[in-house]
């Protein structure tokens, strides 16, 4: 699996929609641009959900979904 | 005889001269660029009327999702709905079976006194055991993110609630007209 160079690392583990996504915002918010946060859930619809966020919301990207062990890590880049 | 379109001498008196339709354009030009800098702010207003457990979710999951999105969300609380704006009764709020054939308990046994307790402590149990956001959660998450609470004056005076009772940052003093006018600029409008 890839690995990237996260600034911080979002740990919603056990949570459910929609705090993966809302979550995701307000930390992204404290990040500078370029600057990649690192998420780890375990809601199988933040597959979907963070993936359809970040396609529709100005300033971020994501930059790659993983899955394994229950775990979904999704990195998300601050673009603006 | 030809005569070209640019003749000056074709156009009638009263038509605008370039140096005239040049000034037109520009502030066509202005006028457009404008209104679509006043459209990169992405609206949703939400009316919320009801006030059981199981309907307070959705406006709130929908108005916190908005926000992080970057939508200027507003959510009109009426009716039923303002209880999920009251700091003391939102804590309470009660799920029923009766006239939902989904529930698990049927509707002749549902309509016994304390049996709306028995299915509320059933899904509140459900929200705890799988982590869901509480609806206290929800609404102290969606004002951190900027959504606007709003709880309709004349609702509050008629359940004669106090506008003390709502939680902070709670917008009271509102009415119908204001609805509509957020509902006017909105680009996603929703009744629940």
């Amino acid at each position: 699996m890839t690995q990237y160079e996260a600034t911080e690392t979002l740990d919603v583990k056990g949570e459910n929609c929609p705090m993966p996504v809302v979550k995701t915002k307000q930390s992204i918010d404290q990040l500078a641009e370029g600057e990649i946060l690192e998420v780890l859930a375990t809601d199988p619809g933040s597959m979907s959900d963070l993936g359809g966020w970040a396609d529709t919301t100005d300033g971020v990207e994501l930059v790659d979904q993983q899955e394994g062990d229950g775990v979904y890590t999704h990195y998300v880049r601050k673009t603006e | 005889m030809t005569m070209s379109a640019d003749t000056p001498d074709a156009s009638p008196d009263d038509a605008p001269s370039r140096a005239e339709l040049a000034t037109r354009v520009d502030e066509l030009e202005n006028a457009l660029e404008e209104a679509t800098t006043e459209d990169d702010g992405k609206k949703m207003s939400i009316i919320a009327t009801k006030g059981t457990l199981d309907m307070a979710y959705p406006p709130l999951i929908l108005a916190s999702t908005a926000a992080a999105f970057g939508y200027e969300v507003t959510v009109f609380h009426t009716f039923w709905g303002l209880d999920i704006l009251h700091e003391e009764r939102s804590k309470n709020l009660q799920l029923s079976s009766v006239g939902n054939p989904n529930m698990p308990v049927p509707n002749a046994i549902a309509a016994l006194p304390g049996m709306d307790r028995v299915t509320t402590k059933m899904m509140e149990k459900k929200i705890e055991d799988n982590d869901t956001a509480t609806i206290e959660e929800l609404i102290d998450t969606s004002l951190e993110m900027g959504v606007e609470f709003q709880a309709c004056q004349m609702t509050i005076d008629l359940m004669d609630y106090d506008e003390d009772d709502f939680y902070d940052g709670v917008t009271t003093g509102v009415g119908a007209a204001t609805a509509i006018q957020d509902m006017a600029d909105a680009d996603i409008q929703l009744l629940i």
